[in-house]
């Protein structure tokens, strides 16, 4: 069963965490993601959830993070400056692997930027924005659709690797209205408790699947969080192999699953001469200008990273002997991961910084000067 | 004695980090002993804490515990007993975590009234980085931050706890020892934001820099210069030590419950 729906990008994102059986949210008001805050404010409780408006953005990380211990899937939803301002926690979040999504829906920056803006300038600070060598799995929808639907693939990524998933939006996607189907039934993923007793529970295990079993606060595993690094048993070491060994199972649990995790689309590739990379709201133009090129004959075709974190350049790999346009609406951030497939030859950029969204004509200009 | 309490701690985490002489440990053990008094159930507690000399508490103890980012600890808490409030949550902090850089957290927390019960653990100085001045480093009193006298004036946290709707507070030190495991008693029954102030002290970070010569010299301070609340107007120095205030207020988690009651009767 499914409902189809008018509805915004931020919209919908509320609707596909509620899906995923979100029951906690910690927010601070920030364009243009406030949406998402209202919504929750006023349909958590009537599931038995809890809202909370935290005093800043960093309160609302840490809210979210605490909630989480106690079993509740919990969500965020920031914007530039917010994102900013959770970076610490988000850390925290990562290194004491506590499952919890954060939505930002990204706006014009630096600083205070255009807030009503569209970018895509957040690239890097998801990846790289918390201080340390850390996984991330981030996820770029261009539609509503995918503004419900990968927010519960967000929160399924959350609870099955325990980490903090965001949900890197965009003005444009995120107030953009359009059809959305409500999916029931959407598979939902709940972390893996443990199925040992107390007494025998290892709470940052070692274990071959890399991702420790969680317990929740509250349910008689009683053990240690704590943001240092910690040994299998949840405590601080200072000793380096013990660190050694739990950075390595932290900075390489996303490894196994990559196949899984990696999302992307294709479209019109198989004859292509120009791939055009684009992610996000970038998207949107680019397949209507991929459209006008081919009525001229120009072969072009498109990939889509839809898990822009890790980068799917296993799969970009396999495009080799052609020539790539990546369009962003930032100074070029993910174009550079392109080029470490590919070195920077055949590579072509288009940015856009202005707050202005990508015309389907740039891109069509772009791609007619490139293939010339 | 140890083993009357052993119970409640992670021995294979000790010994812990703390310089001899240090306050913290003092306080710690008034924690578990209001526990133990209070008959909590372990498995039902959880005790967060911040960054800093004190955060390292909650490593030591057999709760549910959580030792966050610095100054946070009152918002992951807060998160905790929002989603939970079944828990019964203890919060752990320095001088930073609370007065400084957790400031916000500390105002809001106490405005919402959410049932927390938070320790402040003031030792007037910033221990773990080597004795800095923080915002409960008396006037005049030397730190390698203030080298020549601290200019600023320290905050009055329980006067800010107050002003912004806490509902009870509290002032004890670690020679007055038995009167903190009564006040954190207290506290933990209050429904509500509750804070216990405890004076404590750091001998070789603070100590060593305001002519007190042993850690014993600056508990005799403390015995010298806390004053019963109710008994007198305190001098030069001195503070109140007891119960500081108590008030009556909604609470935030059962006026949460309250509404999603409310709203599953269809009254919006």
């Amino acid at each position: 069963m499914s409902e189809a729906r008018l509805m915004q990008g931020n919209e919908a994102c509320a609707e596909g965490a509620l899906a995923a059986g979100v029951r906690f949210f910690a927010g601070y008001p920030i364009t243009p993601s406030t949406e998402i805050a209202e919504i929750m404010a006023e349909k958590l409780p009537l599931v038995g959830g809890t809202f909370i408006q935290m005093e800043d953005e960093i309160g609302s990380m840490a809210a979210v993070i605490g909630a989480s211990l106690t079993g509740a899937k919990a969500l965020t939803a920031t914007s530039g400056p917010g994102f900013s301002l959770k970076q610490e926690n988000i850390g925290f979040a990562i290194a004491t692997e506590v499952p919890c999504v954060v939505v930002d829906v990204q706006r014009a920056g630096p600083s205070t930027g255009l807030p009503t803006s569209p970018a895509q300038a957040d690239v890097m600070q998801a990846r790289w924005g918390t201080h340390g060598d850390h996984p991330a799995i981030v996820l770029s929808p261009s539609s509503v659709q995918e503004c419900y639907e990968l927010t519960v693939q967000a929160f399924n990524f959350a609870e099955e690797f325990r980490t903090a998933v965001i949900m890197l939006m965009d003005e444009v996607v995120g107030h953009l209205r359009e059809k959305v189907e409500l999916i029931e039934n959407l598979p939902i993923v709940n972390r893996k408790r443990p199925s040992v007793p107390p007494d025998r529970y290892i709470p940052y295990e070692n274990n071959e699947s890399r991702i420790p079993d969680m317990a929740n606060f509250g349910e008689g595993y009683r053990y240690h969080v704590t943001g240092l690094t910690h040994a299998e048993n949840g405590l601080p070491t200072g000793k380096p192999e013990v660190a050694g060994k739990f950075l390595a199972r932290l900075t390489s649990k996303l490894d196994l699953y990559l196949d899984r995790i990696q999302l992307w689309e294709e479209a019109e590739l198989s004859d292509a001469d120009l791939v055009a990379v684009a992610y996000g709201c970038t998207a949107r133009p680019v397949r209507e200008a991929i459209t006008a090129a081919r009525r001229e004959g120009l072969k072009v075709g498109l990939f889509r990273p839809i898990t822009i974190w890790p980068f799917p350049a296993g799969q970009i790999a396999k495009l080799g002997g052609r020539s790539f346009l990546v369009p962003e609406m930032n100074n070029g951030q993910l174009v550079g991961e392109v080029e470490r497939v590919f070195g920077p030859k055949n590579v072509h950029r288009y940015n856009r910084i202005d707050g202005e969204l990508i015309t389907p004509s740039e891109i069509l200009e772009k791609i007619r000067e490139v293939m010339a | 004695m140890f083993s009357e309490i052993s119970e409640y701690f992670r021995t294979e985490a000790l010994p812990h980090i703390w310089c001899p002489g240090c306050g913290i440990g003092t306080v710690m053990q008034a924690l578990v002993r209001a526990i133990k008094t209070l008959q909590l159930d372990q498995n039902n507690v959880v005790v967060v804490s911040g960054i800093g000399c004190s955060s390292r508490m909650t490593g030591y103890l057999d709760f549910n515990t959580l030792h966050t980012t610095h100054g946070r600890a009152l918002a992951f808490a807060t998160g905790i007993k929002a989603a939970k409030p079944e828990l019964d949550v203890f919060v752990v902090m320095g001088d930073g975590d609370a007065a400084a850089i957790g400031g916000n957290h500390f105002i809001h927390a106490a405005r919402r009234n959410i049932d927390l019960t938070a320790i402040v653990i003031n030792n007037s100085i910033y221990g773990m980085t080597g004795g800095q001045s923080s915002p409960l480093t008396p006037h005049d009193k030397r730190a390698t931050t203030s080298p020549y006298g601290n200019l600023e004036r320290p905050l009055q946290l329980l006067a800010v706890a107050q002003a912004a709707g806490a509902t009870y507070g509290a002032r004890a030190t670690t020679y007055h020892n038995q009167l903190l495991t009564k006040v954190i008693i207290d506290a933990y029954n209050n429904p509500g934001f509750s804070l216990v102030e405890a004076v404590s002290q750091c001998p070789v970070s603070y100590g060593r820099r305001n002519k007190f010569k042993t850690p014993a010299d600056m508990l005799r301070w403390q015995k010298e210069h806390g004053v019963m609340k109710g008994h007198k107007e305190i001098g030069d120095e001195e503070f109140f030590i007891g119960e500081i205030f108590r008030a009556q207020a909604p609470e935030y988690t059962r006026e949460y419950e309250k509404l999603r009651q409310r709203l599953q009767r269809g009254q919006r």
